[in-house]
């Protein structure tokens, strides 16, 4: 394969979903230590928060290139997760601050409970992607 | 002889020991002789020493008995006493013996301690026991009991034969020390001469104390003809058993109380002073005896978490049992009488009375499981306490209760029964526990579980359909509370949990957690028993005997614990000291505000309770007004009046002075009162209608972040100006339509994050919202939510437009102002392995997933916890909730107040319904419904509700019932359920279709959260009564005064009529409605007016009549009123008024212009099941 934009966007986007990959872990680690009593939720949501704007937009950003290399068939696998990631920010609680999480909020089981789910969820997919990125 | 009673005894004790964790049934007792014994056997032998040398020297001194003691302990004697037929002494004693003065028994012993009062040094005995007395609590022992009457005759047969079963552990287990004292095999008895020596002694004791022994210790003397020494002597035996019964009393000599004869005897101090005599004269000694005394005396029902906090604590504590409660004097009898009294005495004293009879006396529910055992069942219960720890016995005894359980299972057609409603306020269900566990289980009011008895699995639970969950008053006002000074807190070394009633000793040195079951050792300090001198009895402890316990941590101790409360992320403010009591007053003085004339009266009520504000010398004060700008007023001592300091940058907002805006209130009395006097005036001619709340309270987070304390906030309009400015969300065309309501939730979250940041700096911010207008309480009530606070709110205040409203306000003010407070609190919740914490509702921060953090903490807030099931309970038959609140008391002292609840798990559905609380499943139902509503939908949250009734009975109809009934039905525990629900529908927090203003549905939602049970049920679910055909039958009678119980009515229209006159309770507001046909009489006796018509439009007081309605109306209202912290208003409302509407809104049960009735509400939920 001769080294195209698409190629390009490739090798780009696996150097970043290793970056997002960092990026879930933390999030589960964050969560786990939430639940394991390690650390303090204002804190903990400070530090998070922060991160979960510029996860969106690598993840954005990627999409957008693929959609300039006309790589079809990659976009359609990253869509849902876009529209997932517009979904859940348009959702957040009444905040001041970029950031999806409540300090006040997220010590509820529930919420805690989807957290770390959705930090797995993402975790697999970008390691997925991740590989289906070296070898496509 | 002695043998058998050995293997007995031991038996029981290996029972004890062993059963906990089974969930110990009959067989433990098959098994215990021999093991046990065995076990228990050595450490006798090793400890026997060292106590001896501690009790021997003292016991001659202070009775003449001494020597006798020892020979009291013969084993040889014990078979006499088993040999004897203890029926026939027993019923001797009854006969012959009329109890003497109980109370008396003291006075005798007026020689000094020669024993060294335990560990705190000598305490002087008789001091102490004098302040005990004058505690409150203490102060009416007398009127206790006298008044109460439980059965007196009865009584003293009880006591009588608690004697000669407390006696009769002593002699036997003396010996044997295995079966009185299980755990303790306690010294004395080796030395334990010989009957003969006990004869004589009997006779030398006679001799010696004639008079007051033969009073005291009359029935013991019968019993046991040769034993009448015993019981003086007891000393012996107490040495020998006595300590493991009663011992506890002082623990470490400070303050710990003993109760634990009380639990047993509840009845009378005459088993207490024969304990007293028993326990190696003790009460001559004075000062353990005496906090016995007190303790006893005071002691209630036995469960509930007031036992007599000073009693044990003697010396350092005395104020603090005072800190406690406040109560006036005659409260405590009066409690007793109705709260305790009746939900407790029903089954405490019968089970006592049982337990101890062994001949006359039937045995009761609770015995039939030890009837087998014949002798060994005497002598469990002759055990004076029965290791609590051992109480799992209490599986045992579930066989024995079942009565309850197919009462509470029958299947109610609710379409068919018209009547659910019992005569009286329904009561909290009793967990179908052992009679010992639930003698020590937590109160009701206290620490309540949706489910009382805990299903095993998470599918189980799934099955039955309804909420597992805890509602918590953890920081509820006590009139007794055993308040324990020790150097070293026993905790669980793996989850920290403080020891409580229901671990297990596995031997002498060491105890199994109920939480975590680890085995934990038991610290030296632990062994000692202060009073006796004598090792080995950890079960006796304070902290072992009430489920309710407060520690006071020490000075170096403190800090650590409170780093071990947080576990790790201790910041720079946990590790600081005490903090003294602040207060700081932010006042709103905008011309709102001052229209609304509400500053008037809050600076009244200040100043007269400026004394009462708790604290100590260190207190502080400081005051805070605003509009558009802040001013800050210096209150330094030495000026010659109060210097007020404005700042109008309310963009920046600075501190303009450091250390002269909060002032120690002892030292700037004066300039406090100066300010509180000229405040009014000084705006009265405000024109600024602008309001800066958000700088406002920067400024305030700003000053009090040093110390931490409480803000006070007074708000009457919408803050406009500076960082939380707010928009009006409200439209009120929309407040009665159906789509659902908007804006449940905050605005901005500015509140929110100046909450978070005060909660950090240990700052509590409590709310007074004053205003017509639409205030945004969803955003504002964050700053409260957050910070542990408290929020209030007027509508439509003015002080002449609306009086009513102003009395609510002034009374609120004076218990806001005068209640007590605990300052830079967190409260972890811990559970038995396998539960675990899903949600916690009320006004805090979760600080982790067991921890809350509350800056402040009053009495007044309640908190609520939904549970759920991780790990199978299977392996265990207890499961425990242990809530811990550690707090700083307005004196600077840092508490931590620990309250354990115990509850059966059950593995089949019924059991599970059986055991449901309909009260506490509404309640927790409504936070989670309100939480629903915010998050999602407030349509969303009503669907829920009605499916949770739905999903119920389905279940209920598939699972459990196996009638082929067509209807709807339930068990009759849940019966009330429907009614409830549909009565949660129709509160102004959750209702639909009818004009709600915003913020007064947020407010409701915010009393859902914060408010305890009690009060949210009447709420919810008011209490209807018929006042004008009282009848004395089934009344009360509480020292002169004669409460009726009139019986409670549905809320329905139906039940009203014209003729009669009503009493609604709604918990902060009486109605009473007067029919238009009243009869004059009733109007004339009660309501002071000649008839009908010349009744006033605004009534609001009942006048103080002589005439004996009055009195009786009064009687109830005044009962009705006794324990709640905000006195509660009086309407009379006319047939006529207009203001009918509000009583008739209550009646839940009839259709509304937008809800439907009762039946209809019941028809809705058939076709629902039937889909």
């Amino acid at each position: 394969m001769a080294f195209t934009f698409a190629a390009f966007c490739y090798m780009l986007a696996l150097l970043l979903t290793a970056a997002l990959i960092f990026f879930a872990i933390w999030h589960i680690i964050a969560f786990d230590e939430l639940k394991t009593d390690y650390k303090n939720p204002i804190d903990q949501c400070n530090t998070l928060n922060p991160l979960v704007l510029p996860e969106y937009l690598i993840h954005f950003f990627f999409c957008v290139m693929f959609f300039c290399a006309a790589e079809w068939l990659t976009l359609c696998l990253n869509l849902p997760l876009l529209a997932y990631h517009v979904w859940r920010y348009m959702s957040r609680p009444v905040m001041s601050c970029p950031g999806l999480y409540d300090p006040t909020t997220i010590m509820n089981a529930d919420i805690l409970a989807f957290c770390q789910k959705e930090g797995w969820c993402k975790l697999a997919f970008y390691l997925l992607s991740f590989f289906y990125y070296l070898y496509g | 002889m002695s043998a058998p009673g050995f293997t007995n005894l031991s038996s029981s004790v290996n029972y004890n020991q062993n059963s906990t964790p089974n969930g110990g049934d009959a067989p433990p007792y098959q098994n215990g002789p021999a093991q046990t014994y065995q076990s228990m056997y050595p450490p006798t032998g090793c400890y026997g020493a060292p106590p001896q040398h501690q009790s021997y020297p003292t016991i001659p001194a202070h009775s003449t008995p001494a020597p006798s003691k020892a020979s009291m302990t013969n084993s040889v004697h014990s078979a006499n006493y088993y040999q004897s037929n203890h029926q026939q002494q027993q019923q001797q004693q009854q006969q012959q013996r009329p109890v003497p003065q109980h109370h008396v028994a003291p006075s005798p012993y007026s020689a000094p301690p020669s024993q060294p009062v335990p560990s705190s040094g000598p305490v002087p005995p008789h001091a102490q026991y004098n302040q005990q007395l004058q505690h409150p609590p203490y102060a009416t022992p007398g009127s206790y009991y006298g008044p109460q009457s439980y059965h007196p005759p009865p009584a003293q047969h009880t006591s009588q034969q608690q004697q000669q079963q407390q006696q009769q552990p002593t002699l036997v287990p003396a010996p044997a020390s295995g079966p009185g004292a299980p755990l303790h095999p306690i010294v004395s008895y080796p030395s334990a001469p010989g009957n003969s020596q006990y004869g004589t002694l009997s006779s030398s004791q006679n001799n010696t104390t004639p008079g007051v022994l033969p009073t005291q210790m009359g029935a013991p003397l019968h019993q046991y003809s040769t034993s009448r020494p015993a019981s003086t002597t007891a000393a012996q035996p107490g040495y020998g058993v006595a300590p493991p019964s009663q011992l506890v009393p002082t623990v470490n000599g400070q303050g710990s109380t003993v109760h634990q004869h009380y639990d047993r005897s509840c009845q009378s101090s005459l088993s207490y002073n024969t304990y007293s005599g028993a326990e190696a004269d003790q009460l001559p000694s004075g000062t353990p005896s005496t906090s016995v005394h007190s303790s006893p005396g005071h002691h209630q029902g036995g469960d509930t978490s007031s036992s007599s906090t000073g009693s044990a604590s003697p010396v350092p504590n005395s104020y603090d049992s005072l800190e406690g409660g406040n109560f006036p004097d005659s409260m405590p009898p009066s409690n007793d009488m109705t709260n305790q009294a009746a939900p407790y005495g029903s089954y405490g004293y019968p089970n006592m009375q049982q337990g101890y009879h062994q001949g006359p006396a039937s045995h009761a529910d609770s015995s039939p499981s030890h009837d087998p055992y014949g002798q060994s069942s005497y002598q469990q219960y002759s055990q004076p306490f029965p290791n609590l720890s051992q109480l799992s016995a209490a599986l045992g005894g579930l066989s024995g209760v079942p009565e309850l359980e197919v009462e509470a299972l029958t299947p109610i057609n609710l379409l068919q029964e018209r009547s659910l409603l019992p005569p009286r306020p329904l009561e909290a269900p009793e967990p179908n526990l052992s009679p010992e566990l639930k003698k020590v289980n937590c109160s009701p009011q206290t620490f309540r579980c949706t489910l009382t008895s805990i299903p095993q699995t998470q599918t189980l639970l799934n099955k039955a359909r309804l909420p597992l969950g805890l509602l918590l008053h953890p920081f509820r006002d006590l009139q007794q509370l055993p308040v324990i000074t020790s150097n070293t807190i026993v905790r669980c070394r793996s989850c920290r949990t403080y020891i409580n009633p229901f671990v297990t000793f596995l031997d002498q040195r060491r105890w199994k957690c109920n939480l975590c079951y680890r085995v934990n050792d038991v610290p030296d300090e632990f062994m000692y028993n202060p009073v006796t001198r004598s090792y080995g009895e950890p079960h006796k402890r304070p902290e072992v005997q009430n489920a309710t316990v407060e520690f006071i941590a020490s000075s170096d101790y403190m800090v650590g614990t409170k780093r071990l409360q947080v576990n790790d992320n201790s910041t720079t403010n946990q590790l600081r000291p005490p903090q003294p009591a602040a207060y700081l007053f932010v006042l709103d003085v905008s011309h709102n505000a001052v229209e609304s004339g509400y500053l008037k009266y809050f600076c009244d009520s200040l100043m007269e309770n400026l004394d009462k504000l708790p604290g100590d010398s260190r207190t502080r004060v400081g005051f805070l007004t605003f509009d558009n700008t802040i001013h800050f007023y210096n209150l330094q001592e030495g000026l010659s009046q109060p210097q007020m300091l404005v700042v109008s940058d309310i963009d920046d907002v600075f501190i303009p002075s450091n250390d002269s805006l909060m002032v120690n209130l002892k030292e700037s009395k004066e300039l406090v009162k100066d300010l509180l006097t000229s405040l009014p005036a000084m705006f009265s001619q405000s024109r600024e209608t602008q309001s800066a709340l958000g700088p406002a309270l920067q400024a305030a987070f700003k000053l009090m972040s040093p110390t931490g304390g409480r803000i006070t906030v007074f708000q009457t309009q919408l803050p406009t100006l500076g960082a939380g400015a707010l928009q009006s969300r409200e439209d009120p065309n929309q407040r009665s339509s159906n789509k659902g309501v908007q804006h449940l939730g905050p605005a901005t979250d500015f509140y929110k994050k100046l909450a978070l940041d005060c909660s950090g700096q240990q700052i509590g911010v409590d709310l007074f919202l004053l205003s017509s207008q639409y205030t945004d309480l969803a955003s504002i009530s964050c700053i409260s939510k957050y910070s542990a606070g408290s929020i209030f709110y007027y509508p439509s205040f003015h002080f002449i437009h609306n009086p009513a409203q102003l009395e609510k306000f002034q009374r609120d003010l004076d218990r806001y102002l005068s209640r007590k407070i605990g300052f830079e609190a967190v409260m972890r919740i811990r559970c038995t392995k396998g539960l675990s914490i899903h949600t916690f509702h009320g006004n805090f921060f979760v600080r982790s997933t067991d921890l809350l953090s509350l800056a402040n903490v009053n009495p007044d807030s309640a908190f609520a916890v939904q549970m759920s099931i991780e790990d199978s309970l299977a392996d265990s038959s207890l499961a425990c909730f242990q809530a811990a609140l550690l707090y700083t008391s307005s004196k600077g002292k840092r508490r931590i107040r620990v309250h354990t609840l115990c509850l059966p798990v059950v593995n089949q559905l019924s059991d599970v319904y059986a055991g449901a609380d309909v009260q506490a499943i509404t309640c927790l139902l409504a936070n989670m419904a309100i939480d629903r509503s915010i998050t999602s939908s407030l349509s969303d949250a009503r669907d829920a509700l009605v499916n949770a009734v739905v999903d119920f009975a389905s279940a209920y109809k598939s699972n459990v019932s196996n009638l082929q009934q067509s209807g709807l039905v339930v068990p009759a525990a849940m019966c009330l359920f429907p009614i409830y629900i549909l009565a949660l529908l129709k509160q102004k927090a959750l209702r639909t279709g009818t004009s709600t203003r915003l913020d007064e549905r947020v407010f409701a939602m915010c009393e859902f959260k914060t408010q305890p049970l009690e009060q949210l049920m009447r709420m919810v679910h008011p209490d209807l009564y018929r006042l004008d055909n009282m009848s004395d039958q089934g009344a009360l009678h509480l020292n002169d005064t004669v409460v009726p119980q009139p019986h409670l009515l549905h809320l329905s229209a139906e039940n009203i009529s014209r003729d009669g006159a009503f009493l609604l309770d709604c918990g902060y507001v009486f109605y009473l409605w007067i029919g238009k046909c009243c009869n004059d009489m009733f109007i004339r006796d009660v309501l002071g007016c000649t008839n009908f018509a010349s009744i006033p439009p605004n009534m609001s007081h009942i006048p103080e009549l002589e005439t004996p309605l009055s009195q009786r109306v009064r009687a109830l209202l005044d009962w009705l009123q006794d324990n709640r912290a905000f006195s509660s208003m009086m309407h009379v409302i006319k047939d006529d008024a207009s203001t009918k509407v509000t009583f008739f809104q209550h009646m839940v049960e009839d259709r509304s212009e937008s809800a439907s009735s009762y039946h209809e509400f019941l028809q809705q939920v058939q076709q629902q099941m039937s889909k």
